[in-house]
């Protein structure tokens, strides 16, 4: 059952030092010191009785951490367990995401078969065909845009419910895109065989690029958080997120940009490339948490964890990676893979 | 048996995503009657499961005879829960159904009812059948919990049999009592909007 040979199960994949090199190791030791720095910051602030800091921001600050700490152990050990552990685990994040998103969105009776087939055939289906590798990628590329797409519209005329037709097929087919289509490129990230400034193939790791992705796109969202309270005056659009500012965008993006560049090592890019590639995790990051802040207004909510336990939901954390998964993986693909 | 209900309410937990709330109410283990909208056929499943092990143990759900008493694993199921069983077609003067319900209940058990008869096909509250004023009039001494299913019907429609997994919400409210001197209409009504009341908070 087992091949004698430990390095050839994709089980044990730790074992084999191409998948978990030291660049990667580094870079999660460097993660694992700063959440402990972060959460001891926060226990000391909630033990100072007589801060001067709002308690709600301190409470959000501290939920944030721990939702960190969760998401950090939870990709480690997926990442350590290999390649196929990841993209499920990801699966089940976009799956949880899209029953979020479903549940705030108003929906029909006649969409509850369509709903059905989304649910348990083709969210599974995207991650089964990116974990089938990157010979699939024309076809996962276009799964959910096309295919799905044409599905859901023809399946809701077949319920026979005409009301608000295009409306009910836009939102689904949004929550598709959003929550499953664009998540599904951070583990595919798993399946790029990168190269090197010379075009000679790169021997680090692709887990490496995928934490490194996840790591600027969730600093972005905390530079941008950071700088918007502290400098912040210019609100972008008040309708939709009064906590998103100017100061809060171009100092956020300044910042990750310089700390993407710093971890350039654990990448195949060089400096500029680094520096280019953390703008746009920041600039997607920041369209991603504005688009969805949109879509909770809209529905008169301000977490999409409020429906059901008072606190933030999986989607709120995630807003981000979802809109910068996309476009960081097409340019890796593009620029810097082998695989074009 | 044990398993039966074991195996049900991890599924109807799994697939409705159900939390429960309770607003100025904890969970006990004196006599209550849970009243609910009706919206699925997992609601009475979905609200027993949400209750602590303890309680659940003495909660009956009121099923209507003419479907779970069809076929074998209907039957199984209900015999599970410990349902109690009502006959909606053959209403006999002597043995109203709420006669029964008190009968059965006796001394220890919680019911849970939905005051509508059936299920709902447009998520609004329909108007109540009189059952409840009933029980609240010859059992003063019952706690009557409101209790509102936001979202199950999503989950699992009226017609439908493929289950879709959003995420659905219990809500308990503050027990309510018949007023004295309260008429059925007005009462039923108050009942009423206890549930809706539920849906705001």
């Amino acid at each position: 059952m087992f091949s004698t040979s430990p390095l050839s199960n994709p089980l044990i994949a730790w074992v084999n030092p191409n998948f978990l090199n030291t660049p990667t190791i580094v870079l999660m030791a460097v993660v694992l010191g700063l959440l402990a720095v972060v959460y001891v910051i926060g226990v000391l602030i909630q033990r100072q009785p007589e801060s001067s800091l709002n308690p709600a921001v301190v409470k959000a600050f501290n939920s944030r951490v721990r939702a960190w700490w969760l998401m950090f152990l939870i990709l480690t050990s997926a990442v350590l367990l290999g390649k196929t552990i990841t993209v499920i685990l990801f699966g089940g994040v976009s799956f949880w995401a899209l029953r979020e998103f479903i549940t705030l969105t108003p929906t029909r009776q006649g969409d509850h078969r369509t709903l059905f087939w989304i649910f348990f055939l083709f969210t599974p289906l995207q991650y089964f065909l990116v974990g089938r590798g990157i010979e699939y990628y024309g076809l996962y590329s276009i799964a959910i845009p096309v295919y799905v797409y044409l599905f859901i519209a023809a399946r809701i005329a077949l319920a026979g419910d005409f009301k608000r037709f295009l409306e009910r097929t836009a939102k689904i087919q949004a929550g598709m895109m959003i929550c499953v289509y664009s998540l599904s490129y951070a583990p595919a990230l798993l399946y790029l065989t990168f190269k090197n400034q010379d075009g000679s193939q790169w021997n680090g790791s692709p887990a490496s690029v995928l934490f490194y992705f996840i790591l600027i796109v969730q600093a972005g969202d905390v530079f941008q958080y950071i700088w918007s309270k502290w400098v912040g005056k210019r609100v972008i659009a008040p309708n939709i997120n009064t906590s998103r500012t100017w100061e809060g965008f171009f100092g956020g993006t300044l910042s990750t940009t310089l700390l993407g560049t710093v971890l350039w090592g654990v990448t195949p890019f060089n400096h500029w490339q680094a520096a280019f590639m953390s703008l746009i995790c920041s600039v997607m990051g920041f369209a991603g948490g504005m688009t969805m802040s949109a879509i909770k207004r809209d529905r008169g909510v301000k977490d999409y964890g409020t429906l059901v336990e008072g606190h933030a939901g999986i989607l709120d954390r995630i807003d981000s990676l979802c809109f910068a998964a996309p476009v960081f993986f097409h340019l890796s693909r593009f620029i810097f893979s082998m695989n074009v | 048996m044990q398993i039966t209900v074991e195996i049900l309410s991890f599924l109807a937990k799994l697939l409705s995503g159900a939390s429960a709330r309770w607003v100025d109410c904890n969970p006990d283990t004196c006599q209550r009657v849970y009243f609910a909208n009706h919206t699925s056929h997992l609601d009475a499943l979905v609200i027993w499961s949400s209750l602590p092990a303890d309680v659940r143990r003495l909660t009956r759900p009121v099923a209507a005879k003419d479907y779970w008493d069809k076929g074998a694993i209907r039957r199984h199921v209900a015999k599970s829960f410990n349902a109690l069983l009502i006959d909606r077609k053959e209403i006999k003067v002597h043995r109203s159904p709420v006669d029964l319900m008190i009968q059965e209940a006796g001394d220890t058990s919680s019911l849970i009812v939905f005051p509508e008869g059936g299920r709902s096909t447009t998520g609004e509250l329909g108007e109540f059948k009189s059952g409840l004023y009933h029980l609240g009039k010859k059992r003063p001494d019952w706690e009557l919990v409101p209790v509102h299913i936001d979202n199950l019907n999503r989950v699992l429609p009226r017609g439908e049999f493929l289950p879709v997994p959003l995420l659905s919400c219990i809500t308990f409210g503050p027990p309510i009592w018949l007023e004295k001197g309260e008429s059925k209409a007005d009462f039923l009504s108050r009942a009423r909007e206890a549930i809706i009341r539920l849906k705001e908070i």
